[in-house]
């Protein structure tokens, strides 16, 4: 699904992506782990070249490929990428509108103005990100006036509402008390029968709990990418296994 | 225990500190004060002095003449042993009711009749060149703060804005004259020979200035708010959240459905309480108008045309430019007093009206948009 091969990236001068390669598979969930500053966020925010919009970032070599498209070829339209490549933020980041509106902004974007199907798209992404039993009564009320758990699986729901191919999805629980958490996380178990999606997280129960295959990132590079179950109990290299049992990070 | 019922371990000895102390806390309050006694006094007594120009005793209780006629010439003068008072139409009516007898009159001009004029018109130059400011002001904090990505030229567009701040308005006034009054382009049928004339093939572009007009005064003062407009709007820009432009760009927006959608709304509440300032500036200076749009008198109002297009290049009356010429050309004395300090007090209320109206608007559009 997602082929990525000796990428490097730099934030100017500084170059936070050494030489990563990885395959993310379609409809599994990937988990990147990591400590902060490896990197782990830079690379999933290329997969929807959403570093273009920081200043003097760059790829210095390597590739993206996602569907067999490498994502960097000048050809490529970023907002047609974005359309295939949904993201949720790690501060949810709901529109100060109606929860109505959030969910059919990106297909009004996208120049959907027949009601009927805006509605149903609504229902549909909605009762996708498990909400719409919390909302239904109250779809053109603020989207601000939901729970911090609330407002992240609204996001959730927003991404999917467009139907990309892949989720990203950077630190998504962060900010969530431990039952909103679980509650992103049965969630995101029940979207990867649809989408392939990419988690970053700073939480290993997280990562263990919820993804298929985990890659743990060090200091801008790829140090191992297998089998969550087996980088949780084998990992081939020290330094995973330094990391997950939390000798340092 | 101390003798004294007075004296305990916390007495404060009055020390050269304290003195000194207390000379400089008087003296920031005093100054403090200062801004309350000057404000008082230029109120107060424009309120006092105005209101008996603007109120009456009897109905309607407000003086209808001075808020809807045109300024008239004061005849004051003495008949059949009666002092009388009547602007120019009514002195010629008594004159000729009376047989036109001989009268000896002291005439003020400009001191009877009303100011309607004047209140159309700076309503008028107060719209457009807010219409134009905040045009062009908002458009350039969308390209400062959301497009530009620094550099040279864009220290540079900031240093401009920063300059054009502190240029003094009679500059804005001398720069619309010349460049608006003067030479800006009208498109005409034939090349005017007087002027640098353009040909675009299916009509002319003369450069023969747009003359003492709407026109000219919209720009001059367009120009001169918009250093306030553009500093708003980005202070009102920055503080949305970045997360709603990145929310929206992931969903596919491109940068300016993003901006249009999400981040102008909710920026639009602060751009319109800074301007709320820039419009008080407009509607108040008198410099930047007296060479570019303002008639000292006209008797004709602005949609009094014959063609549509005279709209825009016809002067007009303004109530700061009209304060100015009733204070410093007819002498002063009781009989102008009350132009003076009546024009003062719409303009006043006029400037308050405007501002509660963006306050208003301002407070609707909050309800909106919470985050």
């Amino acid at each position: 699904m997602i082929e990525v091969e000796h990428l490097d990236f730099f934030y100017g001068k500084a170059q936070a992506l050494h030489g990563v390669s990885l395959k993310v598979q379609a409809k599994q969930v990937t988990a990147f782990i990591g400590p902060s500053g490896c990197g782990k966020s830079t690379l999933l925010r290329c997969f929807n070249r959403m570093n273009d919009l920081i200043e003097g970032t760059r790829i210095g070599g390597g590739s993206i490929r996602i569907q067999g498209v490498d994502i960097y070829d000048p050809s490529v339209d970023v907002i047609a990428l974005r359309r295939q490549v949904g993201m949720v933020f790690q501060k949810s980041n709901p529109f100060p509108k109606s929860i109505y509106q959030n969910i059919s902004y990106g297909l009004e974007l996208q120049g959907v103005r027949d009601k009927s199907r805006l509605d149903a798209v609504v229902e549909k992404s909605l009762r996708g990100a498990a909400l719409w039993d919390e909302v239904k009564d109250r779809l053109h009320t603020s989207a601000l006036g939901l729970s911090g758990g609330q407002q992240q699986r609204l996001c959730i729901a927003r991404a999917i509402a467009v139907e990309p191919a892949v989720i990203l999805m950077d630190e998504p629980c962060s900010a969530l008390d431990p039952i909103a958490t679980s509650k992103v996380e049965e969630l995101i178990q029940v979207l990867k029968k649809d989408f392939t999606i990419v988690i970053v997280t700073h939480s290993m129960q997280q990562a263990g709990r919820c993804s298929d295959r985990t890659a743990f990132f060090y200091l801008g590079k790829l140090i191992e990418m297998d089998a969550t179950q087996k980088i949780f109990t084998k990992p081939a290299h020290q330094q995973t296994e330094d990391y997950i049992t939390g000798r340092f990070g | 225990m101390n003798a004294s019922p007075n004296s305990h371990p916390f007495t404060t000895p009055v020390t050269g500190a304290v003195r000194i102390e207390r000379i400089a806390f008087n003296a920031f309050r005093m100054a403090t004060y200062s801004i309350l006694v000057a404000a008082t006094l230029i109120f107060g007594i424009i309120f006092v002095k105005g209101s008996e120009t603007i109120f009456r005793r009897e109905f309607p209780f407000i003086n209808v003449t001075f808020l809807t006629g045109s300024p008239e010439t004061l005849h004051v003068f003495e008949h059949d042993g009666q002092k009388h008072e009547l602007g120019d139409k009514a002195f010629r009516a008594y004159l000729e009711s009376h047989g036109n007898p001989q009268v000896a009159d002291e005439n003020y001009v400009y001191s009877a009749g009303g100011i309607f004029p004047c209140i159309v018109g700076t309503f008028f130059l107060v719209v457009g060149s807010m219409a134009i400011a905040l045009f062009v002001g908002i458009s350039a904090a969308v390209f400062l703060n959301e497009y530009s990505r620094g550099g040279p030229l864009v220290e540079m567009l900031r240093l401009a804005i920063l300059n054009l701040a502190g240029v003094p308005s009679i500059v804005f006034g001398l720069f619309g004259f010349g460049l608006f009054v003067l030479f800006a382009p009208v498109f005409g049928p034939a090349p005017d020979p007087s002027h640098f004339s353009l040909s675009l093939g299916f009509t002319y572009l003369n450069f023969s200035g747009w003359g003492v007009s709407l026109l000219s005064g919209w720009f001059t003062l367009a120009f001169m708010v918009l250093p306030v407009v553009i500093t708003a709007s980005e202070e009102a820009l920055k503080a949305v959240p970045k997360g709603f432009r990145d929310g929206s760009l992931a969903l596919g927006a491109t940068q300016w459905e993003a901006i249009r959608t999400n981040v102008l709304p909710y920026a639009l509440p602060g751009i319109l309480t800074s301007s709320i300032l820039g419009i008080a500036r407009v509607a108040g200076e008198t410099a930047p108008i007296m060479f570019t749009a303002a008639y000292v008198v006209r008797d004709r109002l602005p949609w009094q045309v014959e063609h549509a297009s005279e709209v825009l290049f016809q002067g007009v009356m303004a109530l700061p430019y009209h304060i100015y010429v009733v204070s410093s050309k007819i002498p002063q004395n009781v009989y102008t007093e009350r132009v003076q300090f009546g024009t003062a007090f719409v303009f006043l209320f006029l400037v308050l009206c405007i501002a509660l109206s963006s306050v208003i608007l301002r407070s609707r559009m909050r309800a909106r948009y919470r985050w």
